[in-house]
């Protein structure tokens, strides 16, 4: 395969995942600012917003405060944001567009259906209701897309390199997640904050689809450490780092397999990921859970940058 | 006169640069006023260098290197024995008949100003090429300015015209712009020039231009310096334009932030005693 | 135009024997049935198209051209007469160009003026004694004809560069089959689907001698923002070849390789659809980001090939056009089976006399003009353009040549819920490979969907239409 059409197959998944992530911090966002102030407490949730996010510099180029408005049109939006919704759907487009014949129809008319529909919203975030309707759309476009992935590719190198990309930016979002708000999951002797924080706790669950999870998975109200447990360690957890290196790693190898060759993305997927099936809580929190987290970032990074040499150029 | 030259072009880049390829027309060839004595190439990127012949008959070489690098030096260094022939070239190699040279590039396109200084400087007799083409070298001197400031590689010759100044490319294309306008057919040479002043270190190499006269063939006319070339000039290539007969025509893949380091040097060598 | 030839009635309006089932069949469907089937064509080519085409863009320059639903009908023996004259003249062609980049014996003899070549921008000095593999330099040829009366066939232009089209060709033939199964059993029409079987066939002939038994073909495009990009997936994905972009491509030791995610992998046929001043910013445009720096040091080695190759522009150039006829007997030592369309050419004195006699009657162009610029219609221009043109003419008259204005001939054409006569024009595809020159029976038919109108072209108006040629 051209390593050009795997590039763009890598990079429509992430996209489309990007979106969909972009959307749920949004609309956890909007929930969490529609409590009452003593619920939340003072913290700038539209800040915080934009630093889960990712792009606090450029937000802060434009912008000196983030506000509802201004967050919302950032994130969902602005054409100055390589990151916005829009722009993560019309490069999702681009690159489909581009290996067109690598795709099946079904996900060629969803990922161009989207960017027709794009339209409709036009440009502005409306009243909170218009922008909630906005952001399922974003949810359910990535869900059929995702959904028309599973069903209608073979399962062929095209296949693994998209679920490469989409579980890339998976083990990303969620790293960021914890990233921002790492404070707020300590353990409780070391945890200054008080019952205010179990309104951060669902949100956090929620920007991850997990909130139902949580008491399915430990039958407990909310703990931090448990969700802290269930977003980096627990496999079953479909948006954990766990689960994303346990997918890293089988595209991978379904990789070195068909080609007969292994080289670096192999061996750092497989040192990441048995890592963290080899880690417990206890220890991570012990060596300091801001620090496991950059590092991991760090790997992650890396393990992109050596798929990216190894198929991509 | 017996001419050493050494010319050494060092990139720099401040983020590697990968996927180098480039093409060399670095290397003279053999004729009645020259002869290359030894000449060899350089290259600090670990490759093979293929020689090949263009379509005008200069010697090229090319190679690539896929490992990115922050650094490539070409090194070029040869001597060559030059007679002064006034300007005519005879014996070299000879691709294609003269009237191609009458053809037109994006870097030689004759613009109004450039037709009207031609037809000023054009001899009554239009059997008089040479008398024309005299006058042209020097009309082109007066009129354009040696000046390495305000122009750049792709500097046209109706840009350099209406500047009034430019640097010997510049005048080697507003020199055939205007020949071709009035019929003779011109070309484009690069090549390196001895100073009689002593300097030998240069920043670039030279550049001139040959005209087709019917009763001479092919005469060599330097712009920059208003006259016909002799003993002092080394021709290395030759094509319609620069582009045709540039010393290096490259790409590259990143490679951020380059910079280049140019050191030509051009000097008498000293004869051997024959034995 | 009432003078004009029709395919379907000729001149006297009795229907040809090619035509008599489709006649038949025209009478006995209802005008109804016959829209239906055209919004259903409509449909259909939306729903194809879609999958290639840059549907629902808004700056979108790939729409739908029109399709027309009765179909052109060539008789064998007719096509017989197309498919000799086409080969003779890619022939031709092919044994000229070997000839202008090598000894160049058309110019000794004196038959083209040298200016006409050197001075051209189509002739490509970099092509000057370079060997291409079995001296195939047009293998996709694309010649324009156009009939005029029941023997009459012209060639208007020979496209020797990246001709298109073919798309459409095959698409055509595929969404009447569809649509109208019935009439396909009243007739047998030869097939076109193998057209892409032939093409990669031709494609494999002329590897190169160092390439390996079974060589990599791939089709080079300008990427998704060229207008013919749809043309290009749809090729690569019908031959089962990749398609590649300048960046997906690198010379490393003077040989192409592609980038693929098991590492580079040799590439030894190039089927190009980007021009010959984009392909390589090493040997051309040094701007061009489309091409692939050192391709034509590959070239030139021996170790790619390009299809067409370069600098075939001089073959198809309008200059070199009104020689065609005497580059055919030049080289084949034969008479043209298809005649060229007159023209006169202003830089020989006798031709300019008749041309500034006859003005109001000729179509007069420039000779490096295109798209119509700098051109007269002499019977459509007043006293006023006609004087002023006469000055341009005189001033520089090697820059014009001169033709009669021609009466295409017509073909029924269903507009506005009725059948009404068209103008059309055909552009068949020539494939030429190592030992042979195979044509697949058919072509592009173009129609003029306006009443009167002569301009085939999809930018102005024009149309497509199903082009059968007739097995028996």
């Amino acid at each position: 395969m051209l390593s050009r059409t795997a590039d763009n197959l890598y990079w429509v998944a992430r996209y489309v995942e990007r979106a969909d992530y972009l959307a749920r911090i949004l609309e956890v966002t909007l929930r969490l600012t529609a409590l009452p102030l003593a619920y939340v407490g003072s913290t700038n949730e539209w800040e915080s917003a934009v630093a889960t996010a990712g792009c606090s510099r450029s937000f802060h180029a434009h912008y000196p405060e983030a506000g509802e408005d201004s967050v919302k049109e950032f994130l969902a939006f602005s054409p100055d944001n390589p990151c916005s919704i829009r722009n993560c759907i019309e490069l999702a487009r681009t690159n489909a567009r581009a290996v067109r014949t690598a795709l099946t129809s079904e996900m060629w008319d969803v990922i161009n259906g989207a960017w027709l529909d794009l339209k409709r919203f036009n440009n502005a975030p409306g009243s909170r209701e218009e922008f909630m309707h906005f952001l399922r759309w974003v949810q359910e476009t990535s869900l059929r897309f995702d959904g028309s992935a599973s069903r209608t590719m073979l399962r062929t190198d095209a296949y693994w390199f998209f679920r490469l990309g989409l579980n890339m930016e998976r083990a990303d979002n969620t790293a960021r997640i914890l990233d921002t708000k790492y404070h707020l999951l300590l353990p409780e002797d070391t945890h200054v904050g008080g019952p205010l924080d179990y309104y951060q706790w669902a949100a956090i669950l929620r920007s991850v689809s997990a909130l139902t999870s949580y008491h399915w998975v430990y039958r407990e109200s909310l703990k931090p450490w448990l969700i802290a447990d269930l977003l980096i360690l627990n496999p079953k957890m479909p948006r954990s780092l766990a689960s994303c290196y346990e997918n890293l790693v089988r595209y991978c190898d379904a990789l070195a397999e068909a080609y007969g060759r292994q080289g670096t993305s192999q061996r750092k997927a497989r040192g990441i990921r048995t890592r963290l099936s080899n880690l417990r809580m206890e220890e991570i929190f012990q060596s300091g859970l801001h620090e496991f987290i950059s590092e991991f970032i760090s790997d992650n990074n890396e393990l992109g940058g050596a798929i990216s040499r190894q198929y991509l150029m | 006169m017996r001419i050493r030259v050494s010319h050494q072009t060092v990139y720099h880049y401040d983020s590697p640069a990968s996927r180098v390829i480039q093409i060399l027309r670095i290397t003279p060839r053999s004729h009645d006023g020259q002869h290359v004595v030894r000449w060899r190439i350089d290259v600090s990127a670990d490759c093979r260098l293929t020689t090949q012949e263009d379509a005008f008959g200069n010697i090229t070489h090319a190679f690539s290197d896929d490992v990115p690098t922050d650094r490539l030096e070409v090194l070029v260094e040869g001597e060559v024995e030059t007679q002064d022939t006034g300007g005519v070239v005879r014996g070299a190699i000879e691709r294609f008949p003269s009237s191609l040279y009458l053809r037109e590039t994006e870097l030689t396109r004759a613009d109004p100003a450039i037709l009207a200084f031609a037809r000023s400087v054009a001899h009554a007799d239009p059997d008089d090429t040479i008398g024309t083409l005299h006058a042209l070298v020097r009309g082109v001197y007066s009129e354009v300015t040696f000046d390495t400031d305000p122009t750049h590689v792709t500097t046209t010759a109706s840009e350099a015209f209406s500047l009034h100044r430019g640097v010997c490319q510049d005048l080697a294309h507003v020199f055939i712009a205007a020949a071709r306008s009035l019929g003779i057919p011109s070309r484009y040479v690069s090549g390196y020039y001895w100073r009689s002043d002593g300097i030998t270190a240069q920043d670039a190499g030279h550049a001139w231009v040959e005209s087709f006269v019917p009763s001479l063939g092919w005469v060599a006319f330097d712009p920059t310096h208003a006259m016909c070339a002799n003993d002092a000039y080394v021709r290395v290539a030759i094509g319609l334009d620069y582009l045709g007969a540039a010393p290096v025509r490259g790409t590259r893949f990143g490679g951020v932030g380059e910079t280049l380091e140019v050191a030509v040097n051009v000097a008498q060598a000293f004869q051997q005693i024959q034995s | 135009m009432a003078d004009c030839f029709d395919e379907m009635r000729g001149v006297d309006g009795a229907i040809r024997p090619a035509y008599a089932g489709l006649d038949a069949w025209l009478r006995d469907l209802s005008p109804d049935l016959l829209d239906q089937r055209c919004q259903e064509a409509e449909l259909l080519f939306r729903r194809i198209g879609i999958t290639f085409a840059v549907y629902g863009e808004a700056e979108s320059t790939e729409r739908l051209i029109p399709f027309d639903v009765i179909p052109r009908i060539l008789s064998s023996a007719e096509w017989s007469l197309l498919q000799r004259g086409l080969t003779q003249r890619v022939k031709a062609i092919n044994m000229y160009l070997k000839d202008i980049y090598g000894r160049r014996e058309i110019l000794k003899a004196g038959i083209i003026p040298e200016d006409l070549v050197f001075q051209n921008q189509v002739f490509r000095p970099e092509m000057n004694a370079q060997k291409v593999p079995h001296d195939v330099y047009v293998h996709i040829a694309g010649i324009d004809i156009v009939r005029v009366d029941h023997k009459t066939f012209y060639v208007l232009e020979d496209n020797a560069r990246t001709p298109s089209g073919v798309s459409y060709m095959l698409e055509n033939r595929e969404i009447m089959m569809r649509l109208f199964p019935d009439l396909f059993s009243r007739y047998r029409v030869a097939p076109v689907e193998n057209y892409p079987d032939e093409l990669l066939a031709t494609l494999k002939s002329v590897a190169p001698e160092t390439a390996a038994a079974d060589p990599t073909v791939v089709l080079l495009s300008p990427g998704i923002y060229n207008s013919a990009y749809f043309e290009h997936s749809f090729l690569a994905d019908k031959l089962g070849i990749e398609l590649v972009e300048g960046r997906d491509l690198l010379v490393k030791g003077g040989v192409v390789y592609m980038r693929t995610t098991e590492g580079p992998k040799r590439v030894d046929v190039i089927y190009r659809r980007v021009d010959d001043d984009f392909l390589d910013p090493l040997a051309f445009r040094p701007d061009s980001t489309l091409g692939v720096p050192g391709l034509m040091s590959a070239y030139q080695a021996g170790q790619v090939t390009l299809a067409n190759a370069v600098g075939t522009g001089i073959a198809d150039d309008k200059a070199i056009y009104s020689y065609m006829p005497d580059i055919v007997k030049f080289y084949l030592a034969e008479e043209p089976i298809l005649q060229n369309v007159p023209t006169w050419r202003c830089r020989e004195p006798e031709h300019l006399t008749y041309v500034l006699e006859h003005l109001a009657e000729l179509v007069v162009k420039e000779v490096h003009g295109s798209g119509g610029y700098g051109m007269l219609i002499g019977p459509m221009a007043d006293k006023g353009k006609l004087a002023a043109f006469r000055t341009r003419i005189e001033a520089d008259p090697k820059n014009y040549i001169a033709q009669p204005t021609l009466a295409l001939s017509t073909c029924p054409t269903w507009v506005e819920r009725g059948v009404a006569p068209r103008h059309i024009d055909l552009r068949p595809f020539v494939l030429t490979g190592r030992d042979t020159v195979r044509i697949v029976p058919g072509g592009l038919t173009r129609v003029a969907l306006q009443r009167g109108s002569l301009v085939v072209n999809s930018s102005q108006g024009g149309g497509t239409k199903d082009t059968w040629v007739l097995d028996t």
